[in-house]
């Protein structure tokens, strides 16, 4: 990432939050939910490029979530600023937690294990009846800075919220990836011997991404929780951990921008398959997943990296 | 002395791997480790490096005792090794495993600070083509290091074990799956390049005619213990260490010399 690919994606931030009154409410409610959850893929691309899959990110978005409505029902604050903050921090806090036991796992076992301990907080949900169960309970409209929107109004601050933490969260990531732990994923994937002996702890490494990628999903689902103005476990369930891998998949690691557009892109098709084939919309999303895999198998991502390579960079020969 | 190893001994249950090793490295001697497989040549590295802890004695590394310290503390402290297998990150290229290499092994790999500072450092990337440059592999310099040839990609596991700039640095057959007519090329490079910077060596060979050329002093191992240590014309002529290592003697002559 140069210069020039910061101004881009501002502008391209900028252009997107200028448009949105001129949007379809629909859309815009779509695109919210899309980039709130890109936040999540975000975090996953971290762990992904370091040869980690988590199964049960649901863990961190839920728990993200469930900090914002739980603030907001039982205290007064309603500032989405400050909520959000809570929710990140809570994810954060929870992510440093069981780092401890996560970092030590690789391979299909942190894969199962991130996807357990997700499922423990589902079935914590669930039977917590004061928590409303199954059903889940509603999320008070929030503030921004003492301002309350409504109706349409809300929806569209609800995008710019959205849309500005996702750009501050562009821009940071693309500045971790320069880092050395950021550049470090590939090694951790490629050889972990080597890193012990130049005196780096792969644990502690992983650990440091685990923590940004919980923090990530926990503003993630803070963000949907406002959205949607409703929690429910099923943001812990495992489906929705695979919603998350899916994306990744859909978007690919290479880059910062392929979390936002795989993201938008899997919610659009997501929605346009429910209208079109309501009993079987899960065929289409499969379909896409097939295509993706078989067709670009680095990701939509890759899509625009081919196109801004000029024939004096030939592309790396990366299998 | 830089080095100095006390009754060091490890058992694995039953099964000695190593016993009674005492011995002493001053600083900036080329030493060739010897001795057939199984002998305790690795197990002697393991134990410095800190990748095997010893069941019994000290290991002092410039008057610290480093006894079981983890491989991450005493790399830390100026003891690097290479490995007998290349250890090196197969889908960066030369230039980046450099880059990766130098650029965690000055920090304090656990450091939060450490780990979230710029990758490439105008310091990071000058070290990098330093390496480059004193192991001549610019040729090298972008290609994939899964792509190497196999006497290349040694060099660069010695070349990123010198990042970070150790004082002791063990290597441990820095010449095993290399072809013979490569063999001394790549020994040239290495030891000059190693010269350069005054470290202190230690590397394991199993080619006699390598070690008489480039060590100053050979210790051999036979059945987890030194049974020879000295210049390398007295060492090899030992014969002990003709028959049961070097093979220049028949079997059971020792017995009657």
């Amino acid at each position: 990432m140069n210069t020039r690919s910061y101004i881009i994606g501002a502008l391209a931030f900028a252009a997107v939050a200028a448009i949105a009154p001129a949007l379809p409410l629909w859309l815009v409610s779509l695109a919210t939910i899309a980039f709130a959850n890109a936040l999540v893929v975000l975090g996953l691309i971290i762990l992904w490029r370091a040869g980690l899959v988590p199964f049960g990110q649901g863990l961190f978005y839920a728990t993200g979530a469930y900090a914002v409505a739980l603030i907001s029902r039982y205290t007064g604050w309603r500032d989405v600023f400050v909520l959000v903050a809570i929710g990140a921090l809570a994810a954060g806090v929870l992510a440093f937690l069981i780092g401890f036991l996560l970092a030590r796992y690789r391979d299909i076992f942190f894969a199962m294990l991130s996807l357990a301990l997700s499922m423990i907080l589902y079935g914590v949900l669930v039977k917590t009846e004061s928590l409303g169960s199954t059903d889940g309970f509603n999320v008070e409209p929030g503030t921004f800075f003492g301002w309350r929107p409504h109706g349409a109004m809300l929806s569209f601050a609800l995008f710019w919220l959205v849309l500005g933490l996702s750009a501050v969260a562009a821009f940071l990531i693309s500045l971790y990836f320069r880092t050395v732990a950021g550049t470090l994923a590939v090694p951790v994937r490629d050889n972990e011997i080597r890193l012990e002996f130049l005196g780096v702890s792969v644990n502690r490494l992983i650990h440091l991404k685990l923590v940004i990628s919980g923090i990530l999903a926990g503003v993630g689902g803070a963000l949907a929780a406002l959205a949607v103005a409703h929690v429910d476990p099923n943001m812990a369930y495992w489906t929705t951990s695979g919603g998350f891998v899916f994306v990744t998949i859909l978007a690919g690691a290479g880059s910062v921008a392929a979390a936002f557009v795989g993201s938008l892109a899997f919610e659009l098709i997501r929605s346009l398959a429910v209208d079109l084939v309501p009993g079987t919309w899960q065929i289409i999303l499969g379909g896409a997943l097939l295509l993706t895999i078989l067709f670009l198998p680095e990701g939509l991502g890759s899509l625009f990296q081919r196109l801004r390579r000029t024939p004096e960079q030939p592309a790396p020969e990366k299998a | 002395m830089i080095l100095s190893v006390r009754d060091l001994a490890k058992t694995f249950g039953s099964i000695v791997a190593a016993r009674d090793i005492s011995l002493d490295v001053p600083a900036e001697q080329t030493v060739g480790v010897i001795g057939a497989n199984g002998a305790g040549k690795t197990t002697f590295i393991n134990m410095i490096t800190g990748h095997l802890r010893p069941t019994k004695g000290t290991i002092l590394f410039e008057d610290r005792d480093i006894t079981g310290k983890p491989s991450r503390a005493i790399t830390r402290l100026g003891i690097s090794r290479s490995f007998q297998v290349a250890q090196v990150f197969p889908s960066l290229t030369v230039f980046e495993n450099l880059c990766a290499a130098s650029a965690v092994a000055g920090k304090d790999g656990g450091s939060l600070a450490g780990l979230l500072s710029p990758l490439e450092s105008p310091a990071t990337l000058k070290e990098a083509d330093a390496a480059i440059e004193l192991f001549r592999i610019a040729q090298y310099r972008n290609v994939l290091a899964s792509t190497l040839p196999q006497g290349v990609r040694k060099l660069l596991d010695i070349a990123m074990a010198m990042a970070g700039a150790p004082r002791l640095l063990l290597l441990d057959e820095p010449t095993s799956g290399i072809s013979v007519e490569e063999k001394f090329g790549v020994m040239d490079v290495v030891m000059s390049a190693l010269k350069s910077r005054k470290l202190t060596v230690l590397f394991v060979e199993h080619d006699m005619e390598i070690v008489t050329r480039f060590a100053e002093r050979v210790l051999a191992f036979y059945d987890g213990t030194v049974i020879a240590d000295g210049p390398p014309a007295v060492a090899l002529a030992d014969p002990r260490v003709q028959t049961l290592i070097s093979g220049t003697k028949p079997v059971g002559t020792v017995l009657h010399a």
